[in-house]
């Protein structure tokens, strides 16, 4: 047992570092807040020691209910660095909105603890428990602001919605338990090799799919997206942007691709279906929003509909630029929420794009990294975004899916006019309304430059991570 | 056999009464009068799980959901002010019609999938799995890690509780 | 199977009497409404606005407190029926589950979710 436990010290010292400080926070109360936020850095911190600690080792605990492998420390590593990321950029923004509480951090960190709970295992039930902490966290912390309505009916959105995919989730893993009588996906690859399968294991494998694909938002399923996005406080939508994509993307990688691969030729035109559907269907309507928070919402189902591109073709080896695409990916909304956040003022003003206008006269160095921001969401080099496109493409491409790839460039086309458009309000146009004052405070600073140092290294040195992400997907052969 | 004719009736019974119920729920104008055949319906189904030997999941479907999920639904009719029910519930409208042929299409799907096709490749568990020591053995040594990953779930939701609901001291 | 026999007997026979009670009052008894015989107050003042008020939100915590702490007791009866069988072991499992959720409990008591305003 003792094994065990030094297998999930990450999530053992987050797990006690929540419950900490949820009691600071009960016996301290509104004055805690920025201890708060310093304690759950350091809870970050030492969960993410503990991850590069174990990043090494394989292994199983708890009669195989937990599993550590190179793919789930790589991409809790990522997890607890959008931890890291979120908590600096808040720590000022909490202060601002003082209508959030101080539960906040403590459920930062479940939620967190959720995400990393279910990308590394392989039981179905055990990733279903880590789905249901990391979005009941969500849930609440979308609805912080709770006089304000818009807030609390994102809140709501999510949840009632959530909750329903969460239903066809438990259902599709009932089908699959009863169809084969085990929990575990790495059985269902070898009932399904040997071409004993049923009818109800398919159903269950379309409702799983039904599920995540409500998780990560991909059309038809994304109808909550831009309204809980656009409602819910900033800090919270760069961490679902972020946090909850990838988790949500990789433990949907992890059950298709260790276990429904072989079924994959049957299930690939629904795949493609949907991943067409979702990057057009975004894509389109990113063009006509007003609102940079549903700007960015919109174009954050459009980036679930590219890594969909890679996702569809089934190619074991060629699955690592998934992940290479999620980091990308993270850190570019993150860095992109933050300028937001900067720009915002209390009681969201500031959240049109006509406030954009004329920026870059007054404040160059914030107009400056976010058209750095935007320009890597558009995919231009020497950006990671960039290269996150080029790799997701020509995955398709070697496996034989072209036109899904000329769909997805075109569409990155078009999604080009969106981003473009604010980059051309903050450099070409007088500024048609006056901003006030806004928050220039270092912590915000401090996220956006680390995003960009990112970007920048992931997009020049592709190598290093592409070396570490191919040795996360090894865990699939 | 008399045995096996007690149960067939009792699962008859049960199993009419559970559809009944749930028909009825869903067409009451009085949300209270739903939310009591709610309780019928959850009622008749942990008698469903009696029959499946399921006893664990049955007792839990009556303290949980027939007692205190179904207070919940109550409070929430109470607190949102809905005893006489919205005006529109009658009517159908288009999308209600789209939404009746969707779950009837679902319902013909799943129902067809599981019996014309071969539907179950294991056997069926042996008898008395779902008495609550079989569950507790197997909760407390094999699924020990999401058990205990369950309490902090509880305990979220109970943070979002006095998040949401709690009026703040100020 | 047998032994929840007992069950079925106390449901049919409370239903019988619970019928027979509703039943013979039903039939026996003679109704006449008035007016006055269905205000809620035979004497004192008259009812005024409908009687059905929206309730406070503080009943909705109190239920969604009392439903978790139900789920946790829950858990603790498959527990309680083997508990001699885990031995230490399940004893440990089980004062962590609970410390967890007592933790929630003192939350809760501290942010003053238990007093009634």
């Amino acid at each position: 047992m003792m094994d065990d436990l030094s297998l999930v010290m990450p999530e053992v010292v987050l797990c006690g570092f929540g419950l900490l400080l949820l009691l600071i926070e009960a016996f301290l109360g509104e004055k805690s807040k920025s201890l708060l936020g310093i304690l759950t850095l350091i809870a970050a911190s030492s969960a993410l020691f503990f991850v590069l600690r174990l990043s090494r080792l394989n292994g199983e605990a708890f009669f195989g209910l937990y599993s550590l492998d190179p793919l789930a420390s790589l991409i809790k590593g990522l997890i607890l660095v959008i931890l890291v990321l979120i908590t600096v950029a808040s720590i000022r923004y909490v202060e601002r909105e003082n209508a959030i509480a101080g539960e906040y951090y403590p459920l930062l960190i479940f939620s967190t603890l959720g995400m990393m709970i279910m990308v590394s295992t392989t039981n179905l039930l055990t990733i279903f428990i880590g789905v249901e902490l990391m979005s009941i966290s969500v849930y609440v912390l979308c609805g912080m602001f709770r006089e304000n309505v818009r807030s609390a009916e994102a809140s709501l959105k999510y949840f009632l919605l959530g909750a329903f995919a969460s239903a066809f989730l438990v259902y599709g893993i009932s089908l699959l338990y009863g169809s084969t009588g085990s929990l575990d996906i790495r059985a269902y690859s070898e009932a399904i090799s040997a071409g004993n399968y049923s009818s109800v294991l398919m159903l269950g494998v379309a409702l799983i799919t039904v599920g995540f694909a409500f998780k990560i938002a991909l059309v038809p399923f994304h109808m909550w997206t831009p309204d809980v996005y656009e409602g819910a406080p900033t800090s919270v939508t760069a961490f679902m942007a972020a946090g909850v994509k990838t988790a949500a993307f990789v433990t949907f990688l992890r059950i298709f691709y260790t276990a429904f691969l072989p079924v994959i030729k049957d299930w690939g035109g629904v795949l493609w279906l949907i991943a067409v559907i979702t990057m057009s269907y975004a894509n389109l309507t990113a063009l006509v929003q007003e609102n940079i928070k549903r700007m960015l919402a919109y174009s954050s189902i459009a980036h679930a509909g590219y890594i969909l591109v890679a996702f569809v073709t089934g190619e074991r080896s060629l699955s690592s630029s998934i992940i290479y695409y999620l980091f990308a990916y993270a850190f570019m909304n993150i860095g992109a929420f933050t300028c937001v956040m900067l720009m915002e003022r209390k009681g969201e003003e500031n959240l049109d794009i006509d406030s954009y206008a004329g920026l870059s006269g007054k404040h160059p160095l914030l107009s400056l990294c976010l058209s750095i921001f935007l320009l890597s969401l558009t995919g231009v080099p020497p950006l990671a975004g960039f290269m996150a496109k080029f790799y997701v493409f020509s995955t398709a491409i070697k496996a034989g899916y072209v036109w899904l790839a000329i769909i997805g460039v075109l569409n990155s086309v078009v999604a080009a006019y969106y981003y473009l458009r604010v980059i051309m309000y903050m450099y070409f146009k007088e500024p048609v309304k006056e901003i006030g004052e806004i928050d220039l405070s270092s912590p915000y600073f401090l996220v956006v430059f680390i995003c960009i140092f990112f970007l920048l290294y992931l997009g020049i040195f592709p190598r290093d991570l592409t070396l570490l992400a191919e040795g996360a997907v090894s865990v699939f052969f | 056999m008399a045995e096996i004719v007690f149960k067939w009736i009792v699962f008859f019974i049960a199993s009419i009464l559970s559809i009944f119920s749930s028909v009825m729920m869903v067409t009451r104008k009085n949300p209270v009068h739903s939310a009591l055949w709610l309780v019928v319906t959850f009622i008749s189904l942990a008698v469903l799980y009696f029959l499946l030997n399921a006893t664990f999941i049955a007792i839990s479907q009556v303290i949980v959901y027939a007692g205190a999920i179904m207070m919940l639904f109550l409070f929430v009719i109470m607190l949102i002010h809905l005893e006489k029910g919205p005006e529109e519930i009658g009517k159908m409208t288009v999308s209600r019609i789209f939404a009746v042929v969707l779950t009837v299409l679902l319902f013909v799907e799943i129902l067809v999938g599981v019996y014309f096709y071969r539907a179950w490749t294991v056997k069926p568990e042996p008898m008395p799995f779902g008495d609550p020591k079989t569950v507790g053995k197997l909760l407390y040594t094999k699924y020990l890690f999401p058990f205990e990953i369950a309490s902090v779930l509880l305990l979220v939701g109970i943070i979002g509780a006095v998040v949401l609901a709690k009026r703040r001291k100020m | 199977m047998k032994e929840y026999l007992g069950i079925l007997i106390i449901i049919l026979l409370s239903s019988l009497v619970a019928i027979l009670i509703v039943g013979i009052s039903y039939f026996l008894g003679e109704r006449k409404p008035k007016k006055v015989k269905l205000l809620p107050y035979e004497c004192g003042m008259t009812t005024i606005g409908p009687s059905r008020r929206r309730i406070s939100v503080k009943y909705y915590i109190f239920a969604m407190l009392f439903l978790i702490f139900d789920i946790e007791v829950l858990f603790m009866y498959p527990w309680a029926v083997i508990t001699k069988d885990l031995k230490l072991f399940g004893f440990v499992e089980m004062f962590i589950f609970i410390v967890i959720l007592l933790i929630g409990y003192f939350y809760v008591w501290r942010k003053g979710a238990l007093e009634w305003e």
